[in-house]
């Protein structure tokens, strides 16, 4: 699936299109198909959000997974801190970014 | 250290001004994230992986505590109560919002701090020796220059624009402290017929493709300084390279020209600029200086060390270096404990660093390229009760330049430029070589990490360098032995096939082991490795 | 184009068309104004700059600096005329131009004049000489 990403313009956080809008958590995104350059035009321009991009993802019983570890890791937060990611009580959030 | 006067402030202030209505226009929309993109380097504010990044000058390293208690009370108020110093000694918070830079920079402007210029393809943070005005073997505090050049660099209307960043490095004593001779410029105080003048290097660099500065100068006057790093500067900045962000560098360009060609250019090029007055008087240099006096040493303070205590004794050995003057010493703070976060400091861990240089080293401290903290003037009688108080702080650990205190830049736990992670490798380093007694027998080891080809980790220099690649979507590291940020510049090799995590963590093992076997009566690693060359080390790792 | 020139002179607006450095060298010697691509070397209109009344200095992407260098090298060798910064000119960037001694712009997008007057009122003070009257902070420290 190909899923949207970027990062919130004033605050910076980690954001992901859900059909709709912007969440900050990756299991509410949504496959855009063949839309994401469009829908990125039009969200940056309308400035919700900033420095956004196309990614693979695949589907799971957890929601998308993020094809690449770097996305992985901006869907979590560091590795090396899981007390800053957004799972911090999730001690086996780590296994799946890695 | 220096103060600032009513000019400097009001620099500052105007900064922080113009920064607060950039971002209101971003945020408005009255300019793109393209056009806003190159405004908000200059002040030091990235968007990486989690958040805005930003990174806050600490010119030439130097701080006092009043200072480092606003980097503390900036990790609390704004980020999530830590800090990362960097290897350009520098302090980046990795989880601010760009709604509160503008607040950020006038909290910061209230004790004389900015962000200005930390990134950007402008001229960066004028780095220097972090024993400055301590060690025995400078010939004269480098910092005075260092901080003629930072005034002469920021908001330079011409070299604003540069093809790349620009790194300018200052030292002043035959021990490069600062890996001066990998910096666009270094700059070596130098002391000809009683007179002080500056040996300049220019090309070097890390990066994609590493470079040793060569000397083009062997001597420039101070009074002829600005007018020939203006000159440097410009011959850069109209034939540097513009067409690819990879060979944009001024060591590409030297590397090119020639050396000598290059050389050829800046003095035609300085024989006009000189003409025009650009350089400030000496009274400008001496005003400077005034502010680095030596502290009020108190005379005749004992040398005595009680060294019962067998962990202090431990700590003052690794940690402590000789201070010019008798009865003082220099403290190195490790920010490296053993499966920590190399340079990451909590906020109250940076307010107790900031209660004991104000109570133990003049209200002065330092941050290394390595990473790690300096209080430079602290009486001998002191030391015991200030390791006492790091102790608690767990900023006490023995390991300055021993394997585990590692270079590692933040990688891709953090970074949208890496690669690969980096502190996950660091952390497994350290684990594996914890225990101190095995790391003593090992000695003096500068292993430094790199999450990428940018190096901002200075692998290229390492004893041991790690760099972070992606090999086919997964993360793999490689290995280097042999390179050296010191002044025995010299870049380190590829051993081999990379490796994945575990891998690279029993490479080093069997490097160490190696050189364990093979090694000379008073050879550190790195003199083992000159000496026996790479055959048996390459060996030793892949059998 | 001429509605979104920004002058800093009291002089009238040249109007003559600029002609490139390659055919002002070669044959156009009588034009008095030339336009300089971003690569081109400035100081080859240096034994020309009595005779010119434009130069133009092209800034392809704002990113490239090289015009810069261009506007003070000429300023340093005696040009008096007008200094024009046009293309991709932002007004992020016009204080430094100004600075450089540009006292003219041709911006491809409009440049908001009120963002442009704080930006030029902004700085008192300059740490470094360039090619404006700015008297550097350290000349007010020591006269």
């Amino acid at each position: 699936m190909k899923i949207l990403t970027g990062n919130d313009l004033p605050t910076g956080d980690v954001i992901w299109w859900t059909g709709s809008g912007w969440s900050r958590h990756v299991e509410d995104a949504a496959d855009v198909g063949d839309q994401g350059d469009a829908i990125l035009q039009a969200e940056d321009g309308a400035r919700r959000v900033n420095g956004g991009y196309i990614i693979d993802a695949t589907a799971t019983p957890e929601g998308p997974r993020p094809a690449h570890i770097k996305d992985r890791i901006r869907a979590l937060g560091p590795t090396v801190r899981p007390d800053l990611t957004l799972k911090p009580s999730d001690p086996n959030a780590g296994n799946w970014v890695i | 250290m220096y103060k600032y006067d009513q000019y400097d402030q009001a620099i500052v202030d105007a900064r922080v001004d113009e920064f607060r209505d950039q971002v209101r226009r971003r945020l408005a929309g009255q300019i793109t994230e393209d056009q806003f993109k190159p405004l908000r380097l200059m002040n030091g504010l990235y968007l990486q992986l989690h958040a805005y990044m930003l990174r806050v000058a600490v010119p030439y390293g130097t701080l006092d505590g009043r200072q480092m208690r606003m980097l503390g009370h900036i990790a609390r108020k704004y980020d999530r109560g830590y800090g990362h110093f960097t290897t350009r000694q520098n302090i980046q918070y990795n989880w601010i919002k760009l709604e509160d830079a503008p607040d950020i920079l006038a909290d910061l402007a209230t004790v004389e701090m900015h962000a200005i210029q930390t990134s950007g393809n402008c001229i960066r943070n004028i780095s220097s020796d972090q024993f400055a005005g301590a060690a025995a073997d400078e010939i004269a505090d480098p910092r005075p220059w260092a901080e003629l050049l930072r005034q002469w660099s920021t908001f330079h209307p011409e070299f604003s624009y540069l093809p790349r960043k620009f790194k300018i490095a200052v030292i002043a004593a035959p021990e490069d402290r600062a890996a001066m001779r990998l910096h666009d410029i270094g700059i070596e105080l130098v002391e000809r017929d009683g007179v002080l003048g500056a040996r300049i290097f220019v090309g070097g660099g890390m990066g994609r493709t590493p470079m040793i500065a060569p000397e083009i100068k062997d001597f420039v006057s101070a009074d002829d300084l600005m007018s020939y790093l203006e000159a440097c500067l410009r011959v850069y900045n109209r034939y540097g390279r513009r067409d690819n962000i990879y060979k944009a560098r001024i060591k590409i360009l030297i590397h090119e020209l020639g050396a000598d060609e290059y050389r050829r250019q800046v003095e035609e090029e300085f024989a006009l600029v000189k003409a025009l007055g650009i350089d400030p008087p000496a009274a400008e240099l001496e005003r400077i200086t005034a502010f680095f006096a030596p502290p009020a040493f108190e005379a005749g303070a004992s040398d005595a060390i009680d060294r019962s205590d067998p962990d202090f004794a431990v700590w003052l050995d690794q940690n402590v270096k000789p201070h010019k003057q008798p009865g003082y010493a220099i403290v190195n703070i490790s920010l490296k404990p053993i499966g920590g976060i190399p340079g990451d400091a909590s906020a109250d861990q940076i307010d107790v660093m900031a209660d004991l240089a104000e109570r133990y080293s003049f209200d002065e401290l330092r941050v290394t390229h390595a990473q790690n903290i300096v209080l430079p003037h602290v009486r001998k009688v002191d030391l015991y009760t200030l390791w006492q108080r790091l102790s608690d702080a767990k900023l006490a650990d023995a390991n300055l330049d021993l394997i585990s205190d590692i270079i590692a830049c933040p990688g891709l736990d953090y970074c949208s430029l890496a690669n690969a992670r980096s502190i996950p490798v660091a952390q497994k380093i350290a684990t594996r070589f914890a225990d101190l007694g095995r790391q003593r027998e090992l000695g003096e080891l500068k292993l430094k990490i790199s999450g990428c080809i940018n190096a901002c980790g200075h692998h290229h220099a390492g004893h041991i360098g790690i760099l972070g690649v992606d090999k086919k979507g997964t993360e793999n590291y490689q290995l280097l032995l042999g390179g050296s940020g010191a002044e025995d510049a010299s870049l380190g090799k590829i051993t081999g096939p990379g490796f994945n995590e575990d891998g690279i963590v029993d490479a080093v093992e069997r490097v160490t082991d190696k050189y364990l076997q093979v090694r000379e009566e008073g050879e550190r690693f790195l003199d083992t490795y000159r000496r026996v060359g790479f055959d048996p080390f390459k060996e030793a790792i892949y059998g | 184009m001429a509605d979104d020139l920004l002058r800093f002179r009291n002089d009238e607006a040249h109007d003559e068309p600029a002609v490139t450095l390659d055919s002002f060298l070669a044959d156009q010697t009588n034009a008095t104004a030339v336009r300089l691509e971003s690569g081109d070397d400035a100081r080859a209109l240096i034994p020309f700059i009595d005779r010119l009344s434009l130069i133009e200095v092209s800034f392809p992407v704002y990113r490239d600096g090289r015009g810069y260098s261009s506007a003070r090298v000429l300023r340093e060798a005696g040009y008096v005329g007008e200094l024009r910064a046009a293309g991709d000119v932002l007004v992020d960037q016009v204080p430094f131009m100004r600075r450089c001694g540009f006292d003219s712009f041709a911006p491809e997008a409009p440049i908001d004049p009120a963002v442009l007057k704080a930006s030029l009122d902004r700085y008192e003070y300059h740490y470094q000489p360039a090619a404006d009257a700015a008297v550097p902070v350290w000349k007010l420290r020591h006269g």
